[in-house]
């Protein structure tokens, strides 16, 4: 009976004790390869993160977020990088989440699958996964050459940038999850369809919306390298968006490079505040996804 | 089908109001934007190949072939950057792959569902890390292992094997290829597996069921069936891990060492495309030849990255449409 099932179903099944006890073994060394891997993985990732809480909690003191970057043994701390960091965040979301959020309304809801909706698609995936290093060098062409400084303004453009095809991604993903007995509810009441589109179908996907904002922020927030030649950094309190900005990543890249103590004190301190912003903009996400659901 | 049965409802709807139009007007507005996004990248080839053309035309062809990084001769030259981005990325991949499927096996086959879903959350997060975390650390943590222990280890061990000896040769630094492609690897690790692990676990219960079912043990059912059922996802993954790991700026730019060198030591310093922008574009003036050498490369870098995610999401969006037709 097992022959004949076997047989049909063409899979390799064992013909003797032999083949049985070599399968098993295999079977067994696969999975060893599989802990292995796993555990690798799992002690790798988190001796990262030991690292970062070793080296970066003796630095966490109130002096980091109330004094400006100083030179080296003068008891500076990060509290204009932190703020230059807040403020190009907050304006890339300014600036990229109503373009995102358009981007992704034109997506779900008027271009579906015409020619144009589908290469915009296709474009943002790119831009979503395009080396960032790439845009900052665009915007230093396009916003720093001309005008001849760097500026927070060039820092927050090549920000949007990077955070927009996440929110057009999460956007139409969450508009696409709206019945469509909603829309023909607001239709039906006579509603013309941008008010259909922005008060009931944003409205009822407005948390995964919001989802996809945190997610670009905490993105955005830990980015180095599109920040280089745009914001440029600024080692004192300024909060001249038309000037260089001093940001978090850029003054963690400048500190760890450096040969002073307490400069890499701080770097490490700066990278832990950094990644904590970062995992708990994650975690809250998650959190809140799940209890969405529910 | 969506859209479909939305816009007949549209249509059907009789234009009472002909006050000032709202709709078109935003329509418009959407569109723009929509088009908005494709401006930006052609903004970002245009400005990339046009902010290189100074270079293209003054080296010619023999940009692409030439590993000169010259800037006293202003003699500029591709190759050991392009080089170095493909040969860490490899490297990076190398290790992230086999770890990355051990732990997606892991977790959807051996691992107990609670601890299954913790783990897999934790890795999840991980991705979200900032690259710089990871440069910092291959840069404090890594780079003194691999000088102290694993570069001396691996000369006396492999030192004298005829082929392997050029692949160990080289000052211990700690810093160069290996290393980088190390940290790269560490770093894509927690995505790809994210993405392996939803590919796996998008696999219709009832063929793993069957499987289980003729008595295949749980290495067959991911070999014979998960396997061949999800390759283009793994593989699309895999891809798009590898975009970006070419792409990575600062967790390379720690740890490479920064040399315009081309060769077979693992251990030998080197750079990449990313990392030479970020390390050279500060002493580059503007309107130079050197700062017109480096947008020629990032043009180099966009091309390939594009070439690699867009094979990334066809593979991707093949695998979905196997998922939908089977589910």
């Amino acid at each position: 009976m097992k022959a004949h099932v076997v047989s049909q179903s063409g899979a390799r099944l064992p013909r003797s004790d032999f083949q049985a006890m070599r399968r098993r073994l295999t079977d067994k060394l696969a999975t060893c390869m599989s802990w292995l891997a796993m555990l690798i993985v799992v002690s790798v990732l988190g001796s990262i993160l030991w690292t970062l809480l070793k080296n970066g909690l003796p630095g966490l003191t109130l002096t980091l977020f109330t004094h400006s970057m100083g030179a080296p043994g003068a008891g500076g701390g990060l509290a204009n990088a932190i703020v230059g960091s807040l403020l190009q965040t907050g304006l890339s979301i300014l600036l990229g989440a109503p373009a995102g959020l358009l981007t992704g309304i034109f997506l779900a809801e008027y271009g579906a699958e015409s020619k144009l909706a589908r290469s915009v698609r296709f474009v943002s995936d790119m831009l979503l996964s395009a080396p960032s290093i790439l845009i900052g060098l665009f915007i230093y062409m396009l916003l720093v050459e001309p005008f001849g400084h760097f500026s927070g303004f060039a820092g927050a453009a090549a920000l949007a940038v990077m955070a927009m095809p996440i929110i057009v991604r999460t956007t139409e993903d969450m508009l696409r999850l709206v019945p469509v007995s909603m829309r023909e509810a607001g239709i039906a009441l006579g509603a013309p369809r941008w008010r259909v589109i922005l008060f009931i179908c944003v409205r009822a996907a407005r948390g995964g919306i919001m989802t996809g904002v945190l997610l670009a922020i905490a993105r955005v927030t830990g980015e180095t390298a599109p920040l280089l030649f745009t914001s440029l950094g600024n080692s004192e309190w300024s909060l001249d968006m038309r000037r260089p900005m001093a940001s978090l990543p850029v003054a963690i890249y400048q500190y760890a490079g450096s040969a002073y103590q307490d400069w890499m004190q701080q770097a490490w301190t700066g990278a832990l505040v950094v990644t904590l912003g970062v995992l708990i903009i994650n975690i809250v996400v998650r959190v809140g996804i799940r209890g969405g659901r529910t | 089908m969506d859209g479909s049965a939305e816009q007949s409802a549209v249509a059907a709807a009789p234009q009472i109001t002909r006050r000032w139009d709202g709709d078109s007007l935003f329509r418009t507005l959407v569109v723009l934007t929509g088009i908005s996004v494709l401006v930006v990248l052609g903004a970002i080839i245009t400005i990339m190949v046009t902010g290189g053309w100074k270079a293209f035309s003054t080296f010619g062809p023999s940009f692409f072939v030439t590993a000169v990084w010259n800037p006293v001769t202003q003699h500029f030259g591709a190759v050991a950057p392009v080089f170095g981005t493909l040969a860490s990325s490899f490297l990076g991949l190398l290790i992230a792959v086999p770890l990355a499927f051990g732990t997606a096996f892991w977790l959807t086959a051996l691992a107990p569902p609670a601890v299954s879903s913790v783990i897999g959350m934790a890795v999840q997060l991980l991705a979200a890390v900032p690259s710089i975390i990871f440069g910092m650390w291959g840069f404090f943590v890594l780079v003194p292992v691999m000088a102290h222990y694993v570069q001396p280890t691996a000369r006396h061990m492999f030192g004298h094997v005829p082929v392997l000896s050029a692949l160990v040769s080289g000052a211990p630094f700690g810093t160069g290829l290996l290393t980088a492609g190390l940290v790269l690897g560490v770093m894509v690790v927690p995505s790809i597996t994210a993405v392996m692990r939803d590919v796996f676990v998008s696999m219709p219960a009832v063929l793993r069921e069957s499987a289980y079912g003729l008595g295949a043990t749980r290495w067959e059912v991911m070999r014979r069936v998960v396997l061949p059922w999800s390759r283009q996802g793994v593989v699309g993954g895999i891809v798009l891990g590898m975009g970006r790991a070419m792409g990575e700026t600062m967790a390379v730019t720690f740890v490479i060492g920064d040399s315009n060198h081309i060769g077979w030591s693992l251990f030998a310093p080197a750079n990449t495309i990313a990392s030479l922008i970020a390390l050279e574009f500060p002493e580059s003036p503007a309107g130079s030849l050197k700062l017109s050498s480096l947008m020629a490369l990032g043009a180099i870098l966009m091309a390939i990255s594009f070439v690699t995610l867009w094979c990334s999401r066809v593979l991707l969006s093949r695998g979905e449409v196997k998922a939908g037709k089977r589910s």
